[in-house]
Formats: structure tokens, C-alpha cells, sequence
């Protein structure tokens, strides 16, 4: 379980986060859901330990990442950013290879080449495993990155946006891929979504944001209700069931 | 395997051209000694500086994450020559070793200065960093050739700016070996460096101590720059045209290619160097100036071949 208490994370005069205190459930898919500045991303870098709040704190399975060796806190929550890039001309395995860095520090074994083999086989990767990173697809590229994250082989995994410059097939192919992860591999994973389908669909649990502060959280049929999704957004939506789920139409 | 046995000849070729050109002839009877005490160190040190230059390249390129920086790009060199006017000026009979390391310090805080500019500028436009740095050198130039210009030292700045290996001789240029062991170092971090260049949260998310790692980076750089300008000068885009070569050609795993950018740096010197002693014969043309020719025509065509995120 990641745990926060009174978390509150200011720059200058904006507060980005506003006393928050959430427990996210470990073995299920988390969405993280709210308007664009409404904190998401801040708590997400917070959750993984690398942006340390102005005040309260954040525990790990009980570990506080902010105290936590380096490679230690690596190998308990691997984080995704936003658009990732990279300026080296790296091909696809060597980038899912580094990975494994948490584990092996540079001096990579046996296990390690078989994680990464076993990543690039969970996202399809094997036929690009060569290629230059620069030359993928958008999706291609998001596709690589998730890899190398899964390779990482912790217990948390974080992503923020990693729907973006995907398109619906590809980005169903990568939630249900996440999903997996959670009911069969115990993964526990947190994600930021824009697509409130996306995490209606897919995530197990949602977190609504909105002005640095929780605004619902829960199972995803109870958060997803018309009078939240307003609350949240300022705009309205209506809830339809849909194959055992629910689906969200905005009005 | 077949591309290093024939790098590896061109490189022989070269070092026999470079210890066989020059204005002395190495068929009169004093040949063995004329190798010995000018054209081996000079040979020596074109790989030498060259090989560094490059390296230092690769090093700020992952640093702030943008492959068309190099140290003449982010005022590097001229703050060095900042340095080394200071102490010309304050202590002029400080020892090389102490003016290497004003150099160096003042190298390091030169690119801090960038950094902090660096990090003001959107990284959505990779040009504009260069251009930024292009500027910051510029003015940190100018203050230094005020400064020469004011105390009568323009000489020493003309010399420092416009690296070549004429000078080179046994006994002068020995503090370039260093450059060899800075080298073996950097390999030995080579997979942190290109972790950095995967950007700061990711390179932390990997549970590297991103501050640190980023802070040896730099001080190698600084080193780098100040040790080939204290004893031959500077050169312009090796450190820019080596590394984006060597990944146009292998990749960018920098385990694997350091010593291809290395390499290429090397050559490229001391390539510029022989041409150098040939073209005016039996004068020269400084090696910096056909370097930065060269140069200046890789670094176009990268422009225009670069992927907009560079």
C-alpha cells in the first residue's frame, strides 16, 4: 500500500497540493483522474518518491522513499514520466535493458537479460527489439518506455500519461496489458489518465482530483457518478452502464 | 569486426603521416631524435586533445540532455581562458599543474552558469540551446579579450583560442596523458552518463543519484576542456562532431561507444593537424582553424539531418 498523509506541495505562491491523505490498494489498477492543473502529476511524482512534498509524507509498503537508499527505492516503485525522451540514440533493448539498472548496477546477469527479455515479449517488442529508439512511432516509442519500467520488476509501478500520442487501439492494448499485470503478476499500479473512459474501463479504483485536493476516491463504479465527474470536471457527463462496467458520455 | 581493422589501419596510416610531415626532414641524420623529442609528442597530442574533446562532448550532450551542445557551445573554454588570464595577471609564475586547475575550476563554474540558463530554456526547440550557449560564450569571450586587451595580453588569448601543435615538444605536452586516465574513468560510468541523458526523473526513477553522477560529469568535462587548452588551445566541434558520428554509425550505448567517439575525435585532429602542415607547406595552418571548417560543415548537415527532437 503507498500511503500519504497531509501531503501539501507548494511552488512560490501556488499550492499544488492541498493536505492530501490517500491509501492506493496494491494488486489493482489506480486511476488518477481530474482537470488539467488539478495536481495529478505533482502526486504521482510524490507517490514514486522523486518530488518531495513541502509538508506530510508519503510511505511505500511502510518505507518512506524520501529516506530510502537510491537503489532501493528503485527497486520498490518504478515511475514513468510524461513524454518521455532520451537523447541518446539507444536501440529498444538496450533502453528496456536499463531497466534492470536498480538491480544489477551495472554489472547485468543472467536474470537480468531474462527480464528483459520477458518485457519485450509482455509489450510486443521483439520484432523492434533492434531498432533505434528515434525511429519508433509514437506508440512504438510509449511502448518501449512501459517496458522499460515493467523491466524494473517492482512491486509499484507509476505512469503518468502514458495514453498520450497513443492511438485506441494502441492505448487499449497497453491498459488491458496493465491490467494483466495487476490480476496475474500482483502488480500494483497507479496511473494518470485523461481519458475518463480509459480509466472507467480499466482502473480498478479512481482517484479524482481536483485543486490539489482528493475530491472522491474509491472503486470506480462508486466514484463514477454523474454528480462527481461534474464536481470534478465542471462539466456534465452521464454514466451508462456497459458491459459490466460503466461508460461516461460527456453531455 | 571489419570496420575497426580498417579504422585501425587508417590510424596507423596517419600516425606514420604525421611522424613522417613536417618542415624538417626525417631522412637526415638527427631523424630518430627530430620523432623522439617533436613529432611523436605531437602526434601524441593531437589523438590526445582530440580524443578528450570529444569525450567532453558526449558528456554535456547527456548532461543536458540535447546533442547539439558541445564545450565551445556552452562558454566552457572561454571561462577557462577567464581563468587563466586571472592568474597570468595575479600569478604569473603559478605552475602548469595550478594553471590547469584555475583553469578547470573556472571552466566548471562557467558551465554551471549555463546550466542555470539551460534550465530557463524550453527543451521543445533543441536549436535554441546552442544558440543560448553560442551567446553566453560569446560574451564570456568578450570580457576575456577585454580584459587581454586592457593588460596587454591579447598574445597569450590568441594563442589559447586557436589551438594547433606547432609548439608541441617533448616535455610540454605530457599533461594531455591525462586525458587517457580521465577517459578509462568515463568508461568506467559510462551506463550513468547515458542514464542521464534519459532526462532527470527518469534517470532518478532508475534510482541513480542523479546530482552526483551529473556533478562528475561536469568536473570531467571542465578538466577535459582545461587541460587540451592550457597546452594546445582550443578547438571548436570536435566535441560536437564526434559523438554525433559515432551514434549516427553504432548507436548511442555508451558502454560500446566511447571509444568510437574517442576515436573519432583523435582522427579528426590529427587528420586536420597533418593537412595543416600540408597545404602551405613548409608553413601551417593552425589545426583548430580546418577543425572548425570541418566542423562547421558537419554541424550544418546535422541541422538539417537532426530529427526536430534532437
Amino acid at each position: 500500500m503507498i500511503e500519504t498523509s497531509h501531503l501539501s506541495f507548494t511552488i512560490g505562491d501556488s499550492q499544488i497540493l492541498r493536505d492530501v491523505s490517500l491509501s492506493i490498494l496494491p494488486g489493482v489498477v489506480t486511476g488518477l483522474i481530474g482537470p488539467n492543473g488539478a495536481g495529478k502529476s505533482t502526486l504521482l511524482h510524490c507517490l514514486a518518491g522523486l518530488t518531495e512534498p513541502s509538508s506530510g509524507h508519503v510511505r511505500i509498503d511502510g518505507q518512506d522513499p524520501f529516506t530510502a537508499r537510491d537503489d532501493d527505492r528503485a527497486r520498490m516503485v518504478a515511475f514513468l514520466q510524461q513524454s518521455p525522451t532520451t537523447v541518446s540514440r539507444l536501440r529498444v533493448e538496450e533502453l528496456v535493458a536499463f531497466g534492470r539498472w536498480p538491480h544489477h548496477r551495472g554489472r547485468p546477469g543472467p536474470e537480468d537479460a531474462e527480464q528483459v527479455a520477458k518485457a519485450l515479449d509482455a509489450f510486443d517488442l521483439e520484432e523492434l527489439a533492434g531498432r533505434p529508439i528515434e525511429t519508433l512511432s509514437g506508440g512504438q516509442k510509449q511502448r518501449a518506455f512501459v517496458a522499460m519500467t515493467y523491466a524494473q520488476d517492482t512491486p509499484w509501478i507509476l505512469l503518468d500519461e502514458p495514453l498520450n500520442a497513443l492511438d485506441p487501439r494502441h492505448a487499449r492494448n497497453l491498459m488491458a496489458r496493465l491490467a494483466t499485470l495487476a490480476n496475474e503478476e500482483g502488480r500494483s499500479i497507479a496511473v494518470v489518465l485523461h481519458d475518463i473512459n480509459a480509466a472507467a474501463r480499466w482502473a480498478d479504483q479512481i482517484v479524482a482530483m481536483k485543486d490539489g485536493q482528493v475530491l472522491a476516491h474509491g472503486a470506480s463504479r462508486d466514484v463514477l457518478t454523474s454528480d462527481t465527474l461534474y464536481a470534478c470536471f465542471d462539466t456534465p457527463f452521464d454514466t451508462v452502464p456497459h458491459a459490466g462496467r460503466k461508460l461516461v458520455v460527456a453531455t | 569486426m571489419r570496420p575497426w581493422v580498417g579504422i585501425g589501419l587508417v590510424l596507423i596510416v596517419m600516425i606514420l603521416a604525421s611522424l613522417a610531415v613536417g618542415a624538417a626532414s626525417i631522412s637526415d641524420g638527427d631523424g630518430g631524435w627530430l620523432i623522439w623529442v617533436s613529432r611523436f609528442p605531437r602526434t601524441a597530442a593531437a589523438l590526445l586533445a582530440g580524443a578528450g574533446l570529444a569525450l567532453a562532448g558526449v558528456v554535456i550532450q547527456n548532461v543536458v540532455q540535447n546533442r547539439l551542445v558541445e564545450p565551445t557551445l556552452t562558454g566552457t573554454p572561454e571561462a577557462a581562458m577567464l581563468g587563466l588570464l586571472g592568474v597570468t595577471l595575479i600569478a604569473p609564475g603559478l605552475a602548469v599543474a595550478g594553471k590547469m586547475l584555475i583553469a578547470a575550476g573556472c571552466a566548471l563554474l562557467g558551465m554551471v552558469g549555463f546550466l542555470a540558463l539551460a534550465r530557463r530554456i524550453s527543451p521543445r526547440d533543441p536549436m535554441l540551446l546552442p544558440i543560448v550557449g553560442l551567446i553566453y560564450g560569446g560574451i564570456l569571450g568578450a570580457i576575456a579579450t577585454y580584459v587581454a586587451w586592457q593588460t596587454d595580453l591579447m598574445q597569450f588569448l590568441g594563442i589559447w583560442q586557436l589551438g594547433e601543435f606547432s609548439a608541441v615538444m617533448q616535455g610540454r605536452y605530457e599533461w594531455l596523458w591525462a586525458v587517457a586516465a580521465l577517459a578509462f574513468g568515463l568508461y568506467l560510468i559510462a551506463d550513468r552518463i547515458t542514464i542521464l541523458g534519459l532526462g532527470e526523473t527518469q534517470a532518478r526513477s532508475l534510482g541513480l543519484g542523479y546530482e552526483q553522477t551529473r556533478a562528475i560529469g561536469l568536473v570531467i568535462v571542465s578538466v577535459l576542456t582545461a587541460i587540451v587548452l592550457v597546452t594546445v588551445g582550443a578547438f571548436p566541434f570536435v566535441g560536437l562532431v564526434a559523438p554525433n558520428l559515432a551514434s549516427r554509425w553504432q548507436g548511442d550505448n555508451l558502454r560500446a561507444n566511447l571509444p568510437i567517439i574517442a576515436l573519432g575525435g583523435a582522427m579528426l585532429v590529427l587528420g586536420a593537424d597533418i593537412i595543416g602542415r600540408l597545404i602551405v607547406y613548409p608553413y601551417e595552418i593552425p589545426a583548430a582553424t580546418l577543425v572548425a571548417i570541418l566542423g562547421a560543415g558537419v554541424f550544418l548537415w546535422l541541422l538539417h539531418a537532426a530529427p526536430r527532437r534532437a
